[in-house]
């Protein structure tokens, strides 16, 4: 408001910048929501902060809260206390899924993580050079990998059977 | 009255299904391989290793007929800038020296996959006008034939999971381009916007998150993925909440024509004068006159002038459109010259 008149300014990130408006960061809502729910579950922080970090990953909940990114499927299991509350707010009290579900049988988390610690190992053993290790790693690797081939032939897109979610509606 | 044929333009930006008010339906599905960390936190080998699987399973899948790959950090920025501009990758994911790229369905470039953005893949259906459905249809099957091959992070009870959790459970972003110039005018534009507000649901500029609604153009989507079926998102947008804002908006112009007949016409020739004589043109003023003129072109008071003509012109006055349509580098003040030059060309003096 200038002597009484609205003025409508029109500015691009760089411009608003310039001018010290302050540009919508990405994430926000998250960040937001993170940021409301410390402040109204000051103890449920402490507990947050002091959470062990994710097994597969080593992501912690701190990082979380300032990047509001997680690290890995592993994730979702290992903050899954600190997360619910969140998921609930973002998604106007939506807490399970319902809606498409993998065609393939798909993985247990245990599995996810399985293969996860597999790669990293292979990954390190060839970084250090370790081509014997890293040899038995990959057949182990191709090992789970086969063991969860497509329940269906890959060429079918129909047909396939699907589980019920927990929350699933007809 | 010269309208000459579009040379480069987007299929999403044809006249699509109520393309008076609705310029683009988009739909976009967030993705992850199974035991592999999420990118943010994958090193550069990982990452290569993502990239790699991914080309392998997106180009073996069939989803069109001619998929073009392109690794991005192969891509100059000017290139790079253009595959924004189209709506075919994000801001985000044309910055940076980390490995990825993008698969897009050749040459409609309706299907586009991002790889390596903030999720392994961000795949998405553009389509003209109001078509949510058909673009529903078109990247569900294309999820379908990836997931064919490969394992998706996928829970239960979280669904398909994802970087950010404001993405998890569906994964799915339903978005649609809306050109709201009547209830800009008539002032009402505000309650659409408290109205969406309250109904948990974004709205954001021609650009995206951060971007002003520049020309009257507002992205509206939904920002809840946990605990709805796609089916219910889809059906909430294309059966209720668009067709009201539809409805609103041509009685709006209705309004306008019938009441303030003058002022109204005045208006969009006026914005038609500007560009057809302007020896400058800054991006943002091009796009807010081409707004006015597409309006005065779907309620038909201006004749001569086509609609694809106007929603091309708005995708080549962009900077990076610009410079690759006239096969120069230009700084700012060139850009001006050549926008207002481009402009001319189309609509004729």
């Amino acid at each position: 408001m200038r002597n009484g008149q609205k003025i409508e300014k029109h500015l691009c990130e760089q411009c608003a910048k310039d001018e010290g408006i302050q540009v919508q960061q990405q994430h926000a809502p998250i960040n937001e929501l993170i940021t409301k729910f410390v402040m109204t579950h000051g103890e449920g922080v402490v507990t947050a902060v002091k959470s062990p970090s994710c097994s597969c990953c080593g992501l912690t909940f701190a990082e979380f809260r300032q990047r509001g990114l997680l690290g890995c499927s592993e994730c979702y299991k290992v903050f899954e206390p600190q997360l619910s509350p969140l998921l609930e707010r973002a998604h106007e009290g939506g807490m399970h899924h319902c809606g498409k579900t993998p065609k393939r049988a798909g993985l247990s988390l245990d599995r996810q993580q399985r293969l996860m610690i597999l790669r990293k190992q292979l990954s390190d053993a060839i970084a250090a050079e370790q081509y014997e290790k890293a040899a038995n790693l990959r057949d182990e690797l191709a090992g789970v990998e086969t063991s969860i081939r497509p329940i269906q032939p890959a060429s079918s897109t129909e047909g396939a059977p699907r589980r019920e979610m927990p929350g699933e509606r007809a | 009255m010269t309208t000459s044929t579009p040379t480069i333009g987007a299929e999403w930006l044809s006249n699509g299904p109520d393309s008076d008010v609705v310029i683009s339906s988009r739909v976009r599905l967030a993705r992850n391989f199974a035991g592999f960390n999420f990118v943010a936190r994958s090193p550069r080998a990982e990452r290569l290793q993502i990239l790699e699987l991914a080309q392998q399973r997106i180009m073996g899948s069939g989803i069109a007929p001619s998929i073009m790959w392109i690794n991005l950090t192969e891509l100059p920025p000017l290139e790079r800038s253009v595959l924004v501009e189209r709506h075919l990758i994000s801001k985000q994911h044309a910055k940076g020296d980390e490995p990825r790229a993008v698969a897009i369905s050749s040459p409609d470039e309706r299907v586009a996959i991002m790889v390596n953005e903030e999720d392994h893949l961000r795949l998405q259906c553009i389509r003209s006008g109001l078509a949510l459905s058909e673009a529903f249809a078109q990247i569900n099957d294309a999820d379908d034939r990836i997931e064919a091959n490969i394992d998706y992070a996928y829970s239960p009870r979280f669904g398909y999971l994802t970087a950010c959790p404001t993405n998890v459970g569906t994964g799915i972003r339903v978005s649609v381009m809306l050109h709201l110039p009547g209830l800009k005018l008539t002032g009402e534009i505000e309650k659409v916007r408290r109205a969406a507000k309250g109904m948990s649901l974004a709205v954001r500029g021609f650009y995206g998150e951060g971007s002003e609604a520049v020309g009257d153009l507002y992205q509206l989507s939904n920002q809840t993925t946990l605990g709805k079926t796609e089916r219910s998102i889809l059906q909430e947008f294309e059966g209720s909440i668009i067709p009201k804002v539809i409805e609103y908006e041509r009685l709006a112009r209705r309004s306008l024509i019938d009441r303030r007949k003058a002022l109204f016409e005045d208006q969009v020739f006026r914005a038609l004068g500007t560009l057809r004589h302007a020896r400058l043109l800054k991006a943002d003023e091009a796009t807010m006159l081409l707004g006015l003129v597409r309006l005065g072109v779907t309620t038909g008071t201006i004749t001569g002038v086509e609609l694809r003509t106007v929603n091309h012109l708005l995708l080549i006055t962009q900077p990076a459109h610009l410079q690759k349509v006239s096969r120069k580098d230009l700084d700012q003040a060139a850009r001006r010259v050549e926008r207002a030059r481009v402009v001319r060309q189309y609509l004729g003096t």
